[in-house]
């Protein structure tokens, strides 16, 4: 690689071809403050709009100044990043930001949280000059999932790379011109009547509040706080390696314990663990996969779980709904065994339990709103919280959630194995499916069972895994993009596989819409994922098929998988619908 | 081939067609067949012929009468008296503004006479859906003899030695352009025409594509010759429907003739051309928002580099060239680099297409050499200002631009001349102001424009410029304070230095270059609440001076609003809260009792 002489404010010094000035600039220490730039390294996602205009260095030689985001370095480049030159073309671009913002930070859900607000803050901004007319939209709350508040847009258009580039659902762009631009969907349609997912992905990187997810915890409070109901919480694997970062615990720490003992302070009547429901995913699924090698069934199969995915794949690839699991996801299996298994032996009824979950994600909460996922008119799970939120209660219940011991998750539904962990990242699903169909499909017990080759960030991965005499060919995607890729590729005739397991979110839940913001900070994300797998390393138990209190649902309750009863239970089925 | 005795050439461009000059085609040809002349005379449609203002026209050949104003009422006497009897209809003729005098001819004309015309060279003589004619003024020779003759290379050097340089605003040499394009590896290039005019007022590329549509199609395949591209997409805005069905016209008879498609004039060069239509955003004319437009996504800017003579549509090598940059060419080949370069000023080659509007007698289009002074177009080709009011200023650039005063009307006319007094070029639009245009409501004006076409991207354009106009519309209010003017400048400056792309780095001309020559204008409507020019409907008082008032009523009379009170042979009075300031009583009072504000 050829190496290039600059200078950055009289600083002679060496970088290499192809470098950004803003990285150039960090190479010397130097921290040019920026606003729509992205760059989440190792995920290859970068937005590079230069829209924002914060970043502006000086050039000599220029006409103009230049963003230092994207402009590259060029050899005996003169930069100066600190003359009154620039620094007042960026505090003039964040003052008319602020200009066209709406001043209620002490209210807005991204406070404390807002890269606009930390901006001010950096710039030292105390006088907004130029005040004008505002954006005056309406907010989007059409959906249970997310609001769109295009007042709060300062066209960063990160949310459009996430949404476009990197998973291709092609909802949001810009609309209208000037003043009036804001980003939204064509036609001024609501969220709810597009194909969005509510991967919540343009969520975890609005800088602003013009994106965030809808807030239940008021309605959560109201059920704890109601002596006729029986709240129920179940929570994600993701969320215990995530949570501990909103109370300034590093990333990658493991809370489990403390999360459990977190949610038994605000007085939830029973404390389950959606582990339980990734193992009994595991159960059927894994069934559901040998069903379909050993009778010529459709193949590949794909997994499930992740509700972002099923929801793109109704939309982008209604042709294709016979090659998806026929399983619910953790989330709603649990909700459907506690409103049946668990009320039958609580001698309770279903219409008087609340089931909430904790989830790193916003698509669940579309998720648990689908009509088909009701019984007797009753959701299988009522509310669904963000790691988000539920740190937000802890906080609004005065818990010191990093000085709380550890506790264990009530039993019956709360006792899982290390195969059901690794459901929150990447690669985890059909691990541990391969885990718990090898002992099926050989009749032996797997001694190995970390699967090394399915592991990983890449965005699309596949391996052959042996199983006795069967190769299995397992595909692997994150992230929208990469899952069309894969399935188009099927639809070519080009990759041939038996399982392939998708996630809508790079890295998967760990990198959830619903997870503590990461603020461009993919570090976190290999953190959260490394925490992951330690947790499932500190099992006894590995394998879904081991856990004893599957074995008793089973026994007691649904007989074998597969059955009548649990295809009632624990299966659905999807539905085509249009791209808008 | 008939042989005809006469030709009657009716203007066919836009503005005449508005003014029913297709029409006056029909009805034409409709009563020389009703006296037996169908055959002996023959009614062409041809191109715009510029002088705008004066349309329709109608020019007789060979007798090179030049008729304007033409209505259908004429078409009867025109037949009678010039065809039949050969007597000219002198009530039809164009009168020169200073002097009155009746010209018939054309180049007789002061508005033609320091013309020079290479990009218009066929606007007005040929009929444009006709590519014989065009062939018959030499068309496609220049193709011919690029292509069978010349190498790529050579072609580019012909044209990097002739000075030309882009027509659309920015000036870069088009050679160059050309040659940058042609240097990277790729499997296909483009040739792109950006017909995307946008300058409010300009409209030389439509008048180009509706008068001459071959002269831009020869030179895109000239381009696509020399860069090495075999595909060639003309970029225009929806709204001009005469000049894509031209368009249309043109590149299916170019097609039949064998001038494009395949194995151009026998050679191995093939190049072929569609017409991809655009909303009519402004942005779009800025070439990285063109080429997102044409690629189907949204119009606006990325940043550069890259270039997209490296990474262009479909991530390939593109030139985009402007459509009169294209209708230099064909005769630059012809003629030679050395007859181009002689024209025109040191680093300016060639010459201009303005639309001259506003406020000066002779409105059109016209083209000059470089260096010609704003004096000699104002006064000499437009023929002053109308009504022998004080000239203000000229805004040349369009949103882009600045306002020159009278101090520097006599400047040559070239890309730095017009750059060092605070303007620029831009794509030629020429607005004339005079005593009555108040130059902060002008700058208004144009912030509104450039608020309007501003695709959003970048904040300074988008919401430093809505700022700078709310200002300005405070002053126009006679709601600004001195505040607002550093203000004005600081934003200014800093959208200039920080916008992402064009449009947005200019936009504050408008405004700043007002302020430098203009100040004592905005120190009256913020200090002293008053728009000396009368414009400013918020400020503009009228009153009526009592001593002078005789009470004719004249005054009363042709008041719109009816806030004028006073019986016959009173004084009388206006009521200033009712009153929109339109001038109405001002040009109506013979006693000059009105005062204006």
């Amino acid at each position: 690689m050829k190496m290039i002489n600059i200078k950055i404010n009289d600083m002679p010094l060496q970088v290499m071809e192809g470098t950004t000035i803003l990285e150039a600039s960090k190479q010397v220490g130097l921290k040019i403050p920026t606003l729509c730039h992205m760059n989440l390294k190792d995920f290859g996602i970068v937005n590079q709009s230069a829209s924002c205009r914060v970043c502006m260095v000086e050039v000599e030689g220029r006409p103009a100044l230049a963003p230092s985001c994207s402009e590259l370095c060029t050899e005996g480049m003169v930069i100066r990043t600190d003359n009154l030159r620039a620094i007042s073309a960026r505090r003039t671009a964040v003052e008319l930001l602020l200009s066209n913002h709406p001043f209620d930070c002490l209210l807005c859900p991204k406070n404390l949280e807002c890269d606009l607000q930390a901006l001010a803050q950096d710039l030292g901004i105390r006088d907004i000059r130029y005040a004008g007319e505002k954006m005056n939209y309406q907010k989007d709350t059409s959906s249970y999932a997310l609001v769109k508040d295009p007042n709060k847009c300062v066209m960063c258009r990160r949310c459009e790379t996430m949404c476009n580039t990197v998973q291709t659902c092609g909802i949001l762009s810009a609309v209208n011109r000037g003043f009036d631009v804001f980003v939204g969907p064509a036609f001024n349609l609501d969220m709810v009547d597009t194909s969005c997912t509510f991967c919540g992905q343009c969520v975890a990187v609005c800088p602003t509040a013009a994106l965030t997810e809808v807030n239940n915890t008021d309605a959560v409070w109201e059920a704890l706080n109601n002596p006729k109901k029986h709240v129920v919480v179940q929570v994600a694997p993701a969320v215990r390696v995530a949570i501990g970062e909103l109370f300034n615990m590093d990333a990658g720490t493991i809370t489990t314990g403390k999360l459990v003992s977190s949610l038994r302070s605000l007085h939830f009547d029973a404390i389950f663990d959606t582990d339980f429901g990734a193992d009994l995913t595991i159960m059927e699924e894994a069934s559901e996969l040998i069903h379909r090698i050993q009778n010529g069934g459709t193949l590949p199969m794909l997994t499930s779980c992740c509700p972002a995915w099923v929801k793109f794949f109704e939309h982008q690839f209604p042709d294709m709904l016979d090659i998806p699991s026929t399983c619910k996801s953790p989330q709603i299996m649990m909700g459907a065994v506690i409103k049946t298994y668990y009320a039958e032996k609580m001698n309770l009824k279903p219409e008087d339990i609340v089931v909430v979950s904790v989830m790193p994600c916003l698509a669940k909460k579309a998720e648990a709103a689908r009509p088909e996922l009701t019984k007797d008119n009753n959701n299988n799970v009522d509310l669904v919280l963000t790691t988000r939120e539920l740190g937000l209660m802890l906080k609004e219940a005065g818990i010191n959630f990093a000085g709380l011991p550890d506790s264990d998750f009530d039993h019956l539904l709360g006792e899982s194995t290390g195969a059901s962990v690794i459901f929150g990242t990447t690669g985890g699903v059909i691990e541990a499916a391969v885990r718990t169909a090898y002992d099926w499909i050989t009749g032996e017990t797997l001694e190995k069972v970390d699967f090394q080759q399915l592991r990983g960030l890449e965005g699309i991965r596949s391996a052959t895994v042996k199983v006795g005499d069967l190769n299995l060919r397992i595909g692997i995607a994150h992230g929208l993009g990469n899952a069309r890729k894969l399935l188009e590729d099927i639809k070519a005739g080009i990759s041939q596989f038996d399982a392939i397991e998708i996630m809508a979110c790079p890295g998967g839940c760990i990198g959830g819409g619903g997870q503590p913001y990461h603020h461009g900070d993919m570090e976190i994300i290999k953190k959260r994922q490394a925490a992951i797998y330690a947790e499932d390393r500190g099992k006894v138990l590995r394998k879904s098929h081991d856990n004893p209190y599957i074995k008793q649902l089973y026994e007691e309750f649904l007989g074998t998988p597969n059955s009548h009863k649990a295809h009632d239970l624990l299966h659905t089925h999807y539905i085509p619908k249009e791209k808008i | 081939m008939t042989t005809q005795r006469t030709h009657i050439m009716v203007c066919g461009g836009t503005g005449c067609v508005s003014a029913e000059s297709l029409q006056i085609v029909e009805l034409f040809k409709e009563k020389l067949s009703g006296v037996g002349y169908a055959d002996e005379v023959a009614v062409i449609k041809t191109g715009c012929f510029g002088f705008c203002g004066q349309g329709p026209i109608v020019k007789i050949h060979p007798d090179n009468v030049f008729y304007v104003k033409v209505t259908l009422d004429d078409v009867e006497e025109i037949v009678n008296e010039h065809i039949i009897k050969g007597r000219t209809v002198g009530r039809l003729l164009y009168k020169e503004p200073e002097t009155q005098k009746p010209l018939p001819k054309h180049d007789e004309m002061s508005f033609y006479k320091k013309q020079y015309r290479i990009a218009l060279r066929n606007c007005g003589l040929i009929n444009p859906e006709d590519i014989n004619e065009y062939i018959a003024f030499g068309g496609y020779e220049a193709l011919g003899k690029a292509v069978t003759e010349y190498t790529p290379e050579r072609v580019i050097d012909i044209v990097k030695a002739s000075g030309l340089r882009g027509r659309g605003g920015g000036g870069f040499p088009t050679g160059l352009k050309w040659e940058l394009t042609r240097k990277p590896v790729a499997d296909q290039k483009y040739v792109i025409c950006n017909a995307d005019e946008g300058d409010p007022g300009a409209f030389m590329d439509r008048s180009i594509l509706e008068g001459d549509p071959h002269s831009v199609l020869e030179a895109m395949a000239i381009a696509g010759y020399a860069i090495g591209a075999s595909e060639g997409i003309i970029y225009i805005r929806a709204e001009y429907p005469l000049a894509i069905k031209r368009l249309e016209t043109a590149i299916g008879q170019a097609k039949e003739y064998g001038l494009l498609g395949k194995q151009i004039f026998g050679s191995s060069f093939n190049f072929d051309i569609s017409i991809k239509l655009g909303a009519g955003a402004f942005v779009c004319g800025e070439e990285t928002a063109l080429i997102h437009s044409v690629e189907g996504n949204r119009g606006e800017p990325t940043k550069k580099p890259p270039y997209p003579s490296i990474e262009g549509y479909n991530g390939k090598p593109t030139n985009v060239n402007n459509v009169e940059t294209f209708a230099n060419v064909p005769p630059i080949l012809i003629k030679g680099a050395e007859w181009f370069s002689s024209i025109g000023t040191e680093k300016s080659k060639g010459t201009k297409v303005f639309a001259l509007a506003g406020k000066v007698n002779n409105v059109g289009l016209v083209e000059v050499p470089m260096g010609t002074t704003l004096r000699e177009i104002i006064y000499d080709i437009g023929g002053g200002i109308i009504g022998g009011r004080a000239f203000k200023a000229v805004q040349t650039g369009g949103p882009s631009g600045g306002v020159i005063t009278v101090a520097d009307l006599d400047t040559p006319i070239d890309y730095e001349s017009l750059k060092s007094i605070g303007s620029m070029m831009g794509s030629g639009g020429m607005i004339v102001m005079d005593e009555d245009d108040c130059m902060v409501n002008i700058a208004k004006f144009y912030l509104e424009f450039t608020q309007d076409e501003s695709c959003g991207k970048c904040t300074p354009c988008r919401l430093g410029t809505k700022r700078m106009y709310e200002i300005l519309d405070r002053i126009t209010q006679g709601e600004g304070t001195m505040a607002d003017i550093d203000k004005l400048r600081t934003l200014g400056k800093s959208i200039k230095d920080s916008a992402l792309c064009g449009l947005g780095q200019t936009a504050p001309n408008p405004v700043l270059s007002t302020l430098e020559y203009f100040y004592d204008e905005y120190l009256a409507h913020i200090k002293e609440k008053r728009c000396p020019a009368g414009s400013c409907k918020a400020l503009a008082k009228y009153k009526v001076i009592e001593e002078k008032c005789i009470g004719c009523t004249a005054c009363a009379r042709v008041c719109p609003v009816n806030c004028i009170s006073g019986a016959p042979k009173q004084k009388h009075v206006i009521d200033e809260a009712a009153c929109i300031a339109c001038g109405a009583c001002f040009t109506a009072c013979k006693f000059q009792a009105i005062l204006r504000p």
